[in-house]
């Protein structure tokens, strides 16, 4: 029966040309609209590498501070996480490291400006980065306050065109460092990784940051085990209440609100834009789902007020049909399946034009090292979302059309 | 075989109420070839819909081999339809997108059987009307007289004890006619098939074994 199905579905397509690009049109589109978003929130917020254990780690991306004529939100101070993340219970690692800053460089008179990131040792054990030559430097690099660097691929080609780099001295910021490692380049919306060259955090040209709570750094805490994050966060926050509010870098504070997060939840409550206390990744999940489902729902409504029109172009197959046996369900059956057909063609379709898209954008330098390409993830996501639209905009035009009455389906006579 | 008692039908709008079919009382035995006669309008095609179980009667019985109908669902009546009766259209019908074997093989489609059982039950019905050389053709590649050949191959191919033809002359001319006549009759009298055919032209009708005329929606003789 599914193979006659198929075969009448591909009959019906072959023959209406007009009708089935109209449909792969409105598919197509909608459909690579949302493998697009799938493919950049799926590069954005899923583990890959160098963030291969994101699914253990938490992070203190946000402090949040309040008085009498006060409300500061900004990312995290040294001291702060300094003081409330060492020996953390079911931790396994800690690393803090500053956020990217824009610095100059100049060689043979050309500038190149890159994003600088200081870290300590830790961060090379949590994160986990493909180095192309070298090694990372050490957790005694950043006691001793060594001026030495790591590189990304990008960096290498401009300072040395397409030559080793390791044990060669780079300019950044108006500081010399050697080079000990190069890592492949990673895109810009990975956040915690991102950077052009990485060097130890002692090697910042003054100390003040050591005394600030509030801005400049971010701090992720790699967990034995995801069941250990509740007490991580019970811990953390304890440390948090014993800071006397009067140190922090602002005067008048009353309330000082951090909390370690997961990747998601920090996205979750950037993109919404909300409090620390009111994260929650279900309204983020809400919000995407809102977006897709109201994008989808357009042409998912013109999807279905052109099958019923072109179902009742079929009136009188209808009423043979039932004359020759078929029950309404029967024919419910044939008719969703050769929506769910078109628009597993459309979904095909969608599928190379993403990855079509996706492909020029990797290449066309907009987003920094962007290495978009469709996965097994999106493509699941891709027919799962084209599935979806076969059924929804299939089932309604196919009832419909299953009350026929016979006769007046045999006159060619609509509902 | 086919067994209507006290049978109405009346169409009801918002404005207004038509009685399609009034007291009619028809016993037509197994193997019987009946001609149905009328003025348009008279409720012929609506008689043989309610006896092929497309549509409903608003009053009295209609029995299928002594099986009460009514009271089954709309399932099993699609069932009856698929295993115990086959339709001749004036118009034939054919699916356009599909050709003459696949329009053939539609019955077929809704009984568990395999593509090949299907392919040969339609191949022996399209040889029983002559044609097996247009199997891959479309209805639009084929002159009015073979579409109704398909038309009644597709009838036949489930071996139905029941045929119901709508006038399946009447858009053909006389010489067409005469063949699907002559079709008709071979299987009334070669396989014993009941076969109630709606027509205007009395030629056709004397060649059947009785005649019931409907005038008004009344059985007149």
């Amino acid at each position: 029966m599914l193979k006659n199905y198929i075969k009448m579905a591909l009959k019906v397509l072959r023959r209406r040309k007009f009708f089935t690009f109209i449909s792969l049109f409105a598919i197509g589109f909608t459909l690579t609209v949302l493998t697009i978003t799938a493919a950049l929130l799926d590069h954005t917020l899923a583990p890959m590498p160098p963030e291969t254990m994101a699914g253990r780690t938490l992070g203190i991306y946000r402090v949040e501070a309040r008085g009498e004529n006060l409300h500061v939100r900004s990312s995290p101070g040294y001291r702060l996480l300094e003081r409330c993340l060492p020996n953390l219970p079911g931790a396994e690692a800690v690393t803090i490291f500053s956020n990217h800053t824009s610095v100059n460089s100049y060689v043979e008179g050309r500038k190149i400006e890159s994003q600088l990131k200081r870290t300590d040792g830790a961060y090379w054990e949590i994160m986990d980065f493909h180095f192309l030559e070298g090694h990372p430097y050490t957790e005694e690099d950043v006691r001793n306050a060594n001026f030495v660097a790591v590189i990304n691929d990008r960096t290498r080609r401009e300072f040395f065109g397409g030559g080793s780099a390791a044990g060669r001295t780079i300019e950044a910021d108006a500081q010399r460092f050697r080079v000990v490692g190069v890592v492949a380049d990673v895109p810009i919306y990975r956040n915690n990784p991102f950077a052009d060259i990485w060097v130890p955090t002692t090697t910042a040209k003054n100390d003040l940051y050591r005394s600030q709570y509030i801005a400049g750094f971010t701090g992720l805490i790699l967990a034995k085990e995801r069941a250990a994050f509740a007490d991580i966060r019970a811990e953390y926050q304890t440390r948090l209440s014993q800071i006397d509010l009067s140190e922090l870098d602002y005067e008048n504070v009353d309330v000082f609100l951090s909390r370690p997060e997961t990747y998601f939840e920090a996205a979750s409550r950037e993109m919404l834009n909300t409090s620390i206390e009111d994260t929650k990744t279900i309204y983020l999940f809400a919000y995407v789902a809102g977006l897709m489902i109201l994008f989808m729902l357009l042409p998912t409504i013109s999807l279905v007020n052109i099958n019923v029109s072109r179902i009742l172009e079929r009136a009188s197959e209808i009423g043979v049909r039932k004359a020759f046996g078929a029950s309404r369900l029967t024919l419910v059956g044939q008719f969703v399946t050769e929506n769910v057909i078109l628009t597993l063609f459309g979904g095909v379709i969608a599928l190379a034009a993403s990855y079509v898209i996706l492909i020029a954008v990797t290449h066309s330098g907009l987003i920094p090292y962007a290495e978009f390409e469709p996965n097994l993830r999106i493509f699941a996501a891709a027919l799962g979302i084209a599935l979806f639209f076969g059924v929804f905009s299939g089932v309604y035009p196919a009832w419909k059309m299953s009350r026929l009455h016979p006769v007046e389906a045999l006159r060619g006579k609509m509902l | 075989m086919i067994g209507l008692k006290d049978v109405e039908k009346v169409y009801r709008t918002a404005e207004i109420e038509t009685l399609a079919l009034s007291g009619i009382n028809l016993d037509i035995r197994e193997g019987e070839f009946v001609s149905v006669m009328g003025p348009s309008g008279s409720g012929k095609s609506t008689l043989l819909n309610v006896i092929g179980l497309l549509d409903e009667p608003s009053q009295g019985t209609i029995q299928l081999n002594g099986q009460p109908i009514e009271s089954l669902s709309e399932r099993e009546q699609a069932r009856i339809r698929n295993r115990q009766v086959g339709f001749i259209f004036q118009t034939f019908h054919l699916i356009t997108d599909l050709n003459v074997m696949d329009n053939v093989e539609i019955p077929l489609l809704y009984r568990r059987m395999s593509g090949t059982e299907r392919r040969t039950l339609a191949l022996k019905a399209l040889d029983r009307v002559g044609l097996t050389s247009r199997v891959r053709h479309f209805p639009s590649q084929l002159s009015g007289g073979q579409q109704q050949r398909v038309a009644i191959a597709r009838a036949i191919v489930g071996q139905p004890r029941i045929l119901l033809a709508d006038e399946p002359t009447g858009n053909l001319d006389s010489q067409m006619g005469e063949e699907i006549m002559g079709i008709l009759t071979g299987l009334n009298e070669e396989e014993t098939t009941t076969i109630v055919m709606v027509t205007h032209d009395s030629r056709l009708a004397e060649k059947t074994e009785r005649t019931i005329r409907l005038f008004d929606g009344r059985q007149v003789n």
